[in-house]
């Protein structure tokens, strides 16, 4: 080892810090991390674009036109409710709880990054692949099933980003409840198991009976699903579409508040 | 402001840190540290240390008491302290699978003023390690790493908790030249540990914590010599205790016979040993397994753990014992 004392007015150093370049330089080791969890990696990027061939099959067994919907109109909004839940919400509960273990948040908490950019830089890569996984789809339910050119794009918009946000949110909340990374494996399930069947992505709520479609309503991804499919119908009124935005914003609002209030950022002992 | 009008990096005053579950671990504690020192807290396990150091490093606010670092509150003002802070927790975290290169160009780009990676691995020898996945580190190597990240912003204040841990001989050594390197650089260091030795070569003044408390504190020579130095040996066959001189005379401040051994304390060791070997001389006989030790950091840190225990109520001194306070 070489002992060189510190030289203060040295030459080559870095610049100021501030929170774009750090959440820059923690994503960018998130990312590379992804890149070498190959169960992870699969699970967020194949398991989205393999799923949706599942509800397609599925669709071609409803009644769609009587509630105004086209395979299209079924599978895409299903298929960005898989991307938000398996590449986002999923994989970010097992990245919070991996970091958390290994003591990395901890350690990340002595610097100079605050908090809410720990936890956004970490989260980053996940969303990049969540929002590009969605872009894809898009472009694969327009050539494959005839999707037309969205009559409101900006509700597909809206409910797309609040749907990255909020589930990169509600993973922080999970993982708050998650000791370990096994324990991680399991307790994203019921959130992903109610959304899947409660929240119009396998089976439309437009054919659900009205009481239990009401409920369902106030689940958390269903405003995200509801947005995206009225993004491509046309068809939601404004008050319906305000609805679904003030559902998902509340949810959102929600999320932030559980972090704050019970995130843990080191193991219990 | 930096540091008040007397040169205090640190301030600590009233500090006390109670857990969620009722522990108070620190216990009412005060300290100052100056620019450019390095101050140790020493102690065992469960004294404190690590409570105290997460305080002093903003990672939550104490539960009563006033700490300034920079001259400013580290977790309410943590923007103006943090960028000139350098900080090494008692364990790792580090994700194990990014490399020592990966992991050094995260760090970089979340401190300011970051010191070229090349530069900081190759000052704590991890030069060569660099495309090494951190799992696959040794433990005394991932001390190192989590120096080098400490150390990436060129801190005024560093924090090492327990920085040798693990390390081997000539880690550690190579540790103790790298602190006070800094330290001579006009590095303030403040830096825990439960190795006796490492307190006495490395800290210009020091604490000793029990209990959450501070036992003692100074520079290592001015705690040591609060101790009073010992002699101990056996009476000779047909000799009792009566029969010694009269130990006052011989400066002797306390005394205790175990059986045959006889164990003085005294704050003039050579007068008190010059009358113990002349008494013997002219008495002809031979102290059996005579043992004359100065006042040593060891003595007063067993000191303290032996006060305590008699405060306990005559309850035992093993539980802070030289098994845990390793030389």
């Amino acid at each position: 080892m070489t002992v060189t004392t510190e030289d203060r007015t040295g030459a080559a150093r870095g610049p100021a810090s501030t929170p774009l370049r750090r959440m820059t330089a923690l994503a960018r080791a998130e990312l590379t991390l992804l890149g070498r969890a190959k169960g992870t990696l699969f699970a967020a990027v194949f398991v989205p674009l393999v799923l949706p061939l599942s509800v397609r099959s599925a669709a071609e067994e409803m009644d769609l036109a009587g509630a105004g919907l086209t395979p299209g109109t079924v599978v895409l909004p299903a298929a960005v409710g898989f991307s938000l839940l398996f590449a986002v919400y999923s994989a970010l509960v097992g990245v919070f709880v991996v970091r958390r273990e290994e003591l990395v948040l901890k350690r990340l908490r002595t610097g100079e990054l605050r908090d809410a950019e720990i936890l956004g830089g970490s989260a980053l890569p996940a969303v990049v692949i969540g929002l590009a996984q969605c872009l894809l789809l898009t472009a694969g339910c327009t050539l494959l099933l005839d999707l037309p050119a969205p009559p409101a794009p900006h509700l597909a918009v809206l409910g797309l980003l609040l749907g990255l946000v909020m589930c990169a949110a509600l993973a922080a909340v999970t993982a708050a409840f998650t000791r370990t990374g096994e324990s991680a494996q399991v307790t994203p399930m019921p959130l992903m198991m109610v959304s899947v069947i409660g929240s119009g992505m396998f089976v439309p709520l437009e054919l659900l009976p009205d009481k239990l479609a009401s409920v369902c309503e106030l689940l958390p991804l269903t405003p995200v699903v509801a947005l995206v499919r009225g993004g491509w119908t046309g068809d939601l009124s404004a008050g319906e579409a305000l609805g679904a935005l003030a559902t998902a914003v509340a949810w959102t609002v929600l999320a932030v508040f559980a972090v704050r209030r019970w995130f843990r950022w080191e193991p219990r002992r | 402001m930096d540091a008040n009008e007397h040169g205090h990096v640190i301030e600590v005053t009233g500090l006390r840190r109670v857990y969620g579950g009722g522990f108070e671990a620190v216990r009412g504690i005060g300290f100052t540290v100056r620019r450019g020192e390095i101050f140790a807290l020493l102690g065992t396990n469960g004294a404190g240390k690590t409570s105290t150091v997460e305080l002093l490093e903003g990672l939550a606010p104490p539960t009563a008491g006033r700490i300034r670092v920079l001259g400013h509150d580290p977790y309410t003002e943590r923007a103006a302290v943090r960028p000139r802070t350098g900080v090494m927790l008692q364990e790792g975290g580090f994700p194990s699978e990014l490399t020592v290169a990966e992991t050094a160009r995260m760090w970089a780009g979340c401190v300011s003023g970051a010191r070229p990676v090349a530069e900081v691995l190759d000052l704590v020898g991890l030069g060569a390690k660099t495309g090494t996945r951190v799992k696959q580190l040794s433990g005394g190597q991932r001390r190192r790493l989590d120096l080098a990240m400490a150390l990436l912003g060129s801190p005024e204040v560093l924090f090492l908790d327990e920085p040798t841990t693990g390390l081997d001989a000539e880690g550690r050594r190579d540790t103790w030249e790298l602190v006070r390197a800094l330290r001579d650089s006009g590095t303030t260091v403040l830096l825990t540990t439960h190795y006796l030795e490492e307190a006495e070569n490395l800290a210009d003044r020091l604490a000793i914590m029990h209990e959450g408390r501070i036992a003692a504190t100074g520079t290592p020579d001015e705690v040591t010599a609060a101790q009073p130095s010992r002699i101990s040996f056996e009476l000779p066959e047909g000799y009792f205790a009566g029969d010694l001189p009269p130990l006052a005379g011989l400066g002797v401040s306390g005394h205790d016979i175990d059986g045959r051994t006889v164990r003085l304390r005294t704050r003039e060791l050579q007068r008190t040993a010059t009358g113990l070997l002349m008494w013997a001389a002219s008495a002809e006989v031979e102290l059996r397994r005579l043992d004359v030790r100065p006042a040593s950091l060891e003595e007063a840190f067993l000191g303290i753990a032996r006060r305590a225990a008699e405060e306990a109520g005559g309850g035992s001194a093993a539980d802070l014992s030289t098994k845990e306070c390793v030389r």
